[in-house]
């Protein structure tokens, strides 16, 4: 599958919502924990061998679960193949949940569920719709 | 750089609400390796799929797998000066990335393609939530401060919205809220609503937190994290980190008229 891979390496560099060492195993037979950078930029994570400019690789987090694993440690693994997943082994618990919370709202269809919601709500307690004056209300990523 | 491409394919192609979709001709960019390269510009028609921030492309729309994928962040989407009728062009703020450039088989079908890749960034999404976040605490609280006069009239269902815990601070989590698992899960592994959320009576959800915030941006001057605003505007990119949600939105909308505007100018001069 071809991709705008400049686009993405750009997008490696922008401010991320957060970026961290981390160490990371990938779902691969015989892999092994890594100290990697993660970086997490919209709705992609970025991983990064800490002494390098361009990330090794990223993943998409759109149809991905994140799960709590044993002390200090989630996993992402996606929709399709849920047993295959990436670990990631915090430096604490609390780093742990932090990352969990944010990794599960960096999708987009997560912020268009929120979104979806609070024009329901708005719409329920006044009767209008928030989006019209906008003139996206039509649009069909926005109906409930 | 490796990509988890299986999962992106799948996301793709299952049923998720696409955002726009359709044929187009997508232009074929060739290398030219030497001087007297002799380069006709070809178009291959594709099926497109906008979801989210994501342009996938398929060879046909009944494919199992795209053919590839361009990433709407900090791009521009323009009418283009292409031989052909009804071209546009998704632009990239990084100057050695190439531009798509695509075709479509209308003026209305165009447009709708221009509006849609528009508005798809990431950032531009995440305003719009901010926003009504902030609405929906305005409209909480001038709620509020009404019922608490007597003669409000107002109906049982909203006295049982403002007892509803949904109706708890936004920083309250939801039990169980993951990407997108529980909506669109094909059955086996997704979780339901179900147990998780006790709240889930007559649909009333517990409000999903608050979206990460973005650092600020403005440092980057030319802010190419910036949504598809820096084409000739004299002013400087409005960051995404800006309140005012209702500024950026118009200037997306000055732009489109602007360059359509310009269009049709154009296209009476070459058909009178």
């Amino acid at each position: 599958m071809r991709y705008n891979k400049g686009e993405l390496l750009s997008l490696a560099r922008q401010p991320a919502e957060k970026a961290a060492e981390i160490l990371m195993r990938v779902p691969k037979k015989g892999s092994v924990l890594k100290k990697r950078l993660v970086k997490l930029v919209v709705n992609f994570l970025f991983y990064f061998r800490t002494d390098e400019a361009e990330p090794i690789g990223a993943l998409l987090l759109e149809h991905c679960r994140i799960t709590k694993e044993e002390e200090n440690v989630f996993s992402i693994s996606f929709l399709e193949d849920p047993e295959r997943k990436y670990c990631f082994e915090c430096a604490s618990e609390e780093q742990c949940q932090e990352w969990i919370e944010a990794l599960k709202r960096a999708s987009y269809e997560f912020m268009r569920r929120s979104l979806i919601f609070y024009r329901n709500e708005i719409q329920k307690m006044t009767g209008k719709d928030p989006l019209e004056q906008y003139g996206i209300s039509e649009e069909a990523r926005f109906q409930l | 750089m490796k990509l988890n491409e299986r999962s992106i394919a799948h996301y793709a192609t299952c049923d998720s609400p696409a955002d726009h979709t359709g044929f187009l001709r997508k232009r074929v960019e060739r290398h030219h390796h030497h001087a007297h390269y002799h380069h006709s510009t070809s178009y291959q028609r594709r099926w497109f799929v906008l979801k989210g921030n994501l342009l996938f492309y398929f060879e046909e729309r009944e494919s199992r797998e795209p053919v590839g994928l361009v990433v709407l962040e900090g791009c521009t989407v323009e009418l283009c000066e292409a031989a052909e009728e009804f071209a546009f062009a998704i632009r990239f703020d990084d100057a050695g990335a190439r531009a798509y450039v695509l075709v479509a088989d209308g003026q209305a079908v165009m447009e709708a393609w221009v509006k849609a890749l528009s508005r798809a960034s990431f950032d531009y999404m995440r305003l719009v939530v901010r926003e009504l976040e902030k609405q929906l605490e305005e409209a909480r609280k001038s709620l509020a401060a009404c019922c608490k006069s007597p003669r409000r009239s107002s109906s049982s269902s909203r006295k049982r919205h403002l007892s509803n815990p949904a109706l708890l601070p936004l920083q309250e989590k939801p039990a169980l809220l993951e990407n997108g698992y529980s909506t669109w899960g094909s059955g086996g592994g997704s979780v339901s609503g179900g147990a998780a959320c006790p709240d889930h009576d007559e649909g009333h959800v517990k409000p999903p937190p608050l979206p990460p915030r973005r650092r600020s941006a403005a440092s980057s001057a030319a802010g190419s994290s910036a949504p598809g605003l820096l084409l000739a505007m004299p002013e400087s990119p409005v960051s995404p980190e800006t309140a005012c949600f209702s500024k950026l939105h118009s200037w997306y909308g000055q732009e489109i008229a602007v360059l359509r505007r310009e269009w049709q100018e154009r296209q009476k001069r070459e058909h009178p």
